[in-house]
């Protein structure tokens, strides 16, 4: 039983770490499938989780640290679609820009307002969100496998963690079987198409990089209001590539989002858990490199070693009527 | 046909447009500085004390823009072939590997001069190889550079921690860095060039590296404006239609345009680790690769304008702690902040002010616009 | 209530310099199918970008159904009825086509229920119309014929009365035409009003009731297709110029330098642009190539000077093969003996941000008069650019001046001097004087008169066909990929305008 009870508490910590990758791929995907790259996943998220972070330890109450989380990312993501979609700019340079203004903003807004080295106080109560134990799970924990399952694996997951998961087929959904999500693919592929058939270009490119900002906006809430209790200086740490690396090896396809981050997650919890110790046959696997596998799995990816990664036909390129 | 841009004359497109949009980007900062309750022009004047004001303060300023020319080169270089290679952290970091092995290897028996130039090329030669792999990638597999070298940036990170913590560090050691250098693997410092303006560098570790960097920017300079191959790369860049009318080979041109920016990416390794730390510490790159990306949008990719922007880098990076001194809440990260923001305006804004700017010439000139438009073809 | 479906009033456009649409009126009576002929450049596509919402006009006014419209955007002119095909799909390529007809018509925010009132449209309208296609296939998987289907279904699905259909035959098989000929009798008979964009004289023959001819920018005439013929057509389309004279000596053609052999190219969407042509070029002559835009001669010249790779044939430059179907290199070209004055000077004959002597050199920047080792020796370069420019004229004489600061006609004198310097064997020239001002077109003229007196073996390819008669020592006319004709240089303009607009055998078209 001792290896299933390790597999249990390795898949717990895989849920745990791959809400926020979900969260972000999502994010990404409304975007870039209306046809805008984002590479600014990370400070969106970031900027999220410090917003949160100060506005619940400020107001005590952890809905209000969401929505300000919310409202922070939507505000990035507009500069983002301001700069790529009205002024037409370059959309890699305008997330890379954004990264560093969020980087920089959190330290300083933070030193500046809480003066603890560039973090927010430490949640506790109503400021955090809290972990949801589903019914009876106590009574069927001794279950034996499933019991297990249901009350370790399902059950004790924060509110937002479900939600996270729910918005995959929600996604799904919003994206094959509405209007919306129609026209948001259409303007990813051919937004003369969009054009000629009467509807804003504009209009729908704003939408999704909104879309977007909401999405970074609840993940960035996660990992200061859910995971940790409180905003840590560049506490995303290179989960906004994760979640972009694993949207790219999910091929845009929301359902695919969810198993590669949590394939990615997975090895997040493994390269921990593995820590020293030799694999069969293996040996010593060093850490480093379970912590470079989603980028090296990416890569090889790109390169079209296992199948193709087809983005967007018109993603990254501004829409200009040409004639 | 969209609207073609009515032509302006050169000093507004390379002077006027830039310096509006360097002045927005430094205007938006202040605001910030603002919103944390210090006075921007108090910051401004200890910014400009702290880089200008002393020696030292000349010194570290100097030290810094070294760093950003090599990096702010890498950038711009691929730039000119259309390619953007935000790669440079992770190619200057693997390219430590390139610098810190002939040093522990040679340090015991070579002088520093014999040791430098084998430096120089293993960082180079590092730093290539380590942007070669998403260059081929682009040519041969299509593989969007952007997305591959961000990849590689964070496989170097693992695969250096790996190095620094399992292999490099001496046994018995906690800290991940390699033993530090004897003597030989020391750079000397440029006192003796400050001093002759009658200045004291004080502690600053201002070194050989920064002449590195300036023969760099020339070489740069000649490489593409005065041979066959930058003729090559900059008719890709402008038109990759009529790079292949010309009969150039897209597909080698990218590739070797990658390594060389790698290369120069990796010889940044040179400044920190041989010229002041004397050895290889975690993250001696400190984020210099993308300093390089706000160095090479602002300097417009040529290397007459990349060493003063990596200088006025520098001059923020140096000023910058000096205002942290003061004004404990302006640490260091409002530095990121204005990287940030001369990327912003610089780089995807950088059109934001050109029809108000059209119209105020236009209007001038009596109406009738600037240069005579060229007739639509059809 | 009148007859009159759409009336232009006054249409005029220009883009900056371009005069695209001057002055237009045109009326349209409901339930014809109206033609609108002209060459490229006439100005059709511009009007109909206006009347759908495109573009709007500097000045003049719409009337729909004799009230007069505002048409600001695409969704005005639907809901005006009017729907367009457009010559370039407008068609998402991964949807399905039920997912491409119901873009911008879903009728619900969940698709469910806007897919089974589709579904049930569609059948009806492609049971109406004859234009059955699966709903749920993938529209890259279709042939273009079908794609252009899917098209004309949304625009019918759209509730549009009136359609706009744009060149729409240059990607069909003669038998896919035909069809798309009886789909259209189809439409009228229900009622439609059709608006049929071409260059093609043997549809508007076939299928319309009434035909207007644009030419440069200007409605030039309006006919009832029953009372007028090819012929008249042909000549209002072509126009009567004044003939440039150029003194041209007869040609002494001698061997063969250039020889095409079964050049069969193909598009990126798997159409066949360039089909079977075989023709030959000979020192000391200038074979010219008369057609409108768009027949096959953009691909034709490219496959020929290394740019784009064919499917299948043989070219034999000076007796040696060219890897025509293999990996294409423009460099090697240039090394035995071919020069290449594209059509597009701008993006691909021309650097337009390098300065006048470095476009100088574009192509031949190896070879090793400009260099010093591997350095460009901008001394010989500046140097030979300045003996060029005072050789061709080209002003203002200033190397050193960007190359976007040159006038069209100075423009194409750079890229001329280039390639023309290079004594090359065989000379492939496409749109010399397109945007080039009168006096800058007498120097072009004589330059390649002089080439072809100097032994040269000249391909010329050109829309203007004056340009054709007064070069070329034979004309070879292209329609839709093939060579349909070989003719003199004084044949009439009349029956060389036939064969351009696809006309097969000019002489019986007079029946």
């Amino acid at each position: 039983m001792e290896y299933f009870d390790t597999l249990i508490v390795i898949l717990q910590s895989t849920v745990r770490v791959s809400v926020p990758l979900i969260l972000a791929a999502l994010a990404g995907l409304y975007s870039e499938r209306s046809g805008i790259f984002d590479i600014g996943l990370e400070g969106k998220m970031l900027a999220a989780a410090f917003a949160g972070g100060a506005a619940a330890s400020v107001t005590g109450s952890a809905f209000i640290g969401l929505c300000a989380a919310i409202f922070v990312s939507v505000c990035l993501a507009l500069v983002h679609g301001f700069a790529s979609i009205t002024q037409r700019g370059n959309q890699i340079v305008s997330g890379v820009a954004i990264n560093f203004i969020a980087l920089g903003a959190t330290v300083i807004l933070g030193q500046a307002w809480f003066r603890q080295g560039g973090r927010t106080p430490q949640l506790s109560g109503d400021a955090r969100f809290t972990t949801v134990e589903l019914p009876f799970a106590a009574e069927l924990a001794d279950i034996p496998v499933l019991g297990s399952i249901y009350s370790n694996l399902l059950s004790g997951h924060f509110l937002l963690t479900y939600l996270a998961f729910a918005l995959i087929p929600f996604t799904w959904w919003v994206l094959y079987r509405t209007r919306f999500g129609l026209r948001l693919r259409a303007v990813g592929e051919n937004p003369g198409a969009v054009d000629t058939a009467g509807i804003s270009v504009t209009w729908l490119r704003y939408s999704g990089v909104i879309c977007c900002g909401i999405l970074c906006g609840i993940a960035g809430a996660y990992l200061s209001m859910a995971m940790t209790a409180g905003f840590v200086k560049g506490m995303t740490a290179g989960k906004g590539f994760i979640a972009l690396a694993a949207l790219i090896f999910a091929k845009w396809k929301p359902v695919n989002v969810m198993f590669a981050c949590l394939l990615f997650g997975f090895l997040d919890a493994m390269s921990i858990r593995m820590q020293g110790n030799p694999l069969p046959f293996i040996g010593v696997v060093p850490v480093q490199f379970m912590q470079a596998l989603p980028y090296i799995l990416t890569v090889v990816l790109l390169a079209g070693f296992i199948g193709k990664a087809v983005p967007p036909k018109a993603g990254g390129v501004p829409y200009v009527k040409e004639r | 046909m969209s609207t073609p841009y009515a032509k302006l004359p050169a000093w507004v497109d390379y002077g006027l447009i830039p310096l509006i949009n360097l002045a927005v980007a430094f205007l938006v900062a202040g605001l910030v500085v603002l919103a944390v309750g210090e006075s921007p022009l108090r910051a401004a004047a200890l910014l400009i004390e702290g880089a200008f004001g002393y020696g030292e303060g000349i010194g570290f300023t100097l030290y810094y823009a070294t760093n950003f020319i090599f990096t702010g080169l890498a950038v711009a270089v691929a730039f000119h072939c259309g390619l953007f290679n935000i790669g440079g952290e992770g190619q200057a970091y693997v390219a430590g590997l390139g610098v810190a092995l002939p040093c522990l290897w040679l340090d015991q028996f070579a002088p520093w001069y014999v040791i430098f130039p084998v430096a120089i090329l293993g960082s180079a030669a590092v730093g290539a190889f380590w942007a070669m792999i998403p260059g081929w990638l682009q040519a041969k597999r299509g593989s969007h550079v952007v997305i591959t070298t961000i990849m590689f940036n964070f496989i170097a990170s693992s695969l250096m921690v790996y190095m620094l913590v399992d292999v490099l560090k001496p046994a018995g050691s906690m800290a991940p860095q390699t033993r530090t250098f004897a003597e030989s693997g020391q750079l000397p410092r440029l006192d003796w060039l400050l001093a002759s303006f009658g200045l004291d560098i004080g502690g600053a570790p201002f070194n050989l590296s920064f002449l590195l960097a300036l023969v760099a920017a020339f070489v740069v300079w000649i490489v593409i404006w005065r041979t066959k191959l930058g003729y090559e790369i900059r008719t890709m860049g402008h038109s990759p239609t009529a790079a292949s009318y010309a009969g150039i080979p897209q597909s080698r041109i990218i590739i070797i345009t990658m390594m060389m920016s790698g290369a120069l990416a990796g010889m940044m390794a040179l400044n920190p680790i041989m010229g002041d730390q004397h050895r290889m510490q975690l993250d001696f790159v400190g984020g210099a690769g993308f300093v390089g990306i706000a160095v090479a949008l602002m300097g417009r990719s040529h290397p007459v304008g990349i060493v003063p922007a990596a200088i006025l880098f520098g001059m923020l990076y140096q000023g910058g702690a000096e205002i942290s001194f003061e004004m404990p809440q302006i640490s260091r990260d409002m530095i990121t902040i204005i990287q940030g923001l001369v990327i912003l305006f610089a780089g995807a804004l950088e059109n934001m002010f050109r029809p108000a700017i059209t119209t105020f010439f236009a209007t001038l000139s009596g109406g009738s616009g600037p240069a005579k438009p060229v007739p639509a073809a059809e | 209530m009148s007859d009159i479906a759409i009336e232009l009033k006054g249409i005029d456009k220009k883009f900056g310099l371009v005069h695209a649409n001057k002055n237009i009126n045109l009326s349209v009576r409901k339930g014809t199918i109206h033609g609108i002929i002209g060459e490229n450049g006439a100005g059709k596509s511009t009007l109909m970008s206006i009347l759908y919402g495109f573009y709007q006009a500097d000045n003049g006014d719409i009337f729909v159904d004799d009230r007069k419209t505002v048409i600001r955007d695409p969704n005005a002119a639907i809901a005006a009825g009017i729907g367009m095909v457009h010559q370039h799909f407008m068609l998402v390529e991964n949807f399905t086509v039920l997912e491409n007809i119901m873009l911008g018509a879903e009728e619900s925010q969940v698709l469910n229920k806007g897919i089974t009132r589709a579904r049930e449209e569609l059948r009806r309208l492609e049971d109406e119309y004859e234009l059955e296609v699966d709903p749920d296939a993938i529209i890259e998987e279709l042939p273009v014929g079908l794609q252009q289907r899917v098209e004309i279904l949304k625009a019918l699905y759209r509730g549009a009365e009136i359609l706009i259909l744009d060149e729409p035959t240059g990607v069909l098989t003669p038998a896919e035409a035909d069809h798309l000929f009886r789909i259209l009798e189809q439409l009228k008979a229900q009622g439609k009003t059709i608006l049929l964009i071409t260059h093609k004289l043997r549809e508007i023959m076939a299928v319309t009731d009434e035909v207007s001819v644009m030419r440069r920018g200007e409605m030039v005439a309006t006919r009832t297709t029953a009372q007028t013929s090819v012929e008249e057509l042909a000549e209002l389309m072509v126009g009567r110029r004044v003939l440039l004279q150029v003194d041209k000596g007869p040609a002494s053609p001698g061997e063969v330098l250039l020889s095409v052999e079964n050049l069969t190219v193909r598009d990126g969407r798997g159409v066949d642009m360039v089909k079977d042509v075989s023709f030959s070029v000979r020192a000391g002559e200038i074979v010219g190539i008369a057609g409108v835009a768009g027949n096959g001669q953009s691909e034709l010249l490219q496959a020929v000077s290394g740019i784009r790779r064919a499917v299948k044939g043989k070219v034999l430059l000076q007796g040696e093969p060219i890897h025509v179907t293999g990996k294409v290199d423009a460099a090697e070209l240039r090394h035995r003996g071919l020069a290449h004055v594209p059509e597009d000077r701008q993006h691909m004959g021309l650097v337009l941000k390098f300065d006048e002597s470095e476009n100088s050199i574009l192509g031949y920047h190896d070879d090793p008069k400009y260099l010093s080792g591997m350095f460009l020796n901008i001394d010989a370069i500046r140097k030979d650019a300045a003996a060029k420019i005072e050789k061709y004229d080209i002003r203002p004489p200033n190397p050193r001046l960007k190359t976007a600061n040159f006038s069209g006609g100075n423009q194409q004198k750079i890229v001329l001097a280039r390639e023309m310097e290079r004594d090359p064997a065989v000379l492939v020239i496409g749109q010399p004087t397109r945007g080039v001002d009168v006096g800058a077109i007498e120097f072009i003229h004589k330059r390649i008169i002089e080439m072809r007196d100097a032994g040269k073996a000249v391909l010329l390819v050109s829309v203007e066909l004056d340009e054709i008669r007064s070069l070329a020592d034979r004309v070879l006319v292209m329609f839709d990929g093939r060579i349909v004709g070989e003719r003199s240089p004084d044949t009439g303009e009349g029956e060389l305008g036939l064969l351009m607009a696809g006309v097969e055998d000019a002489k019986e078209a007079a029946e």
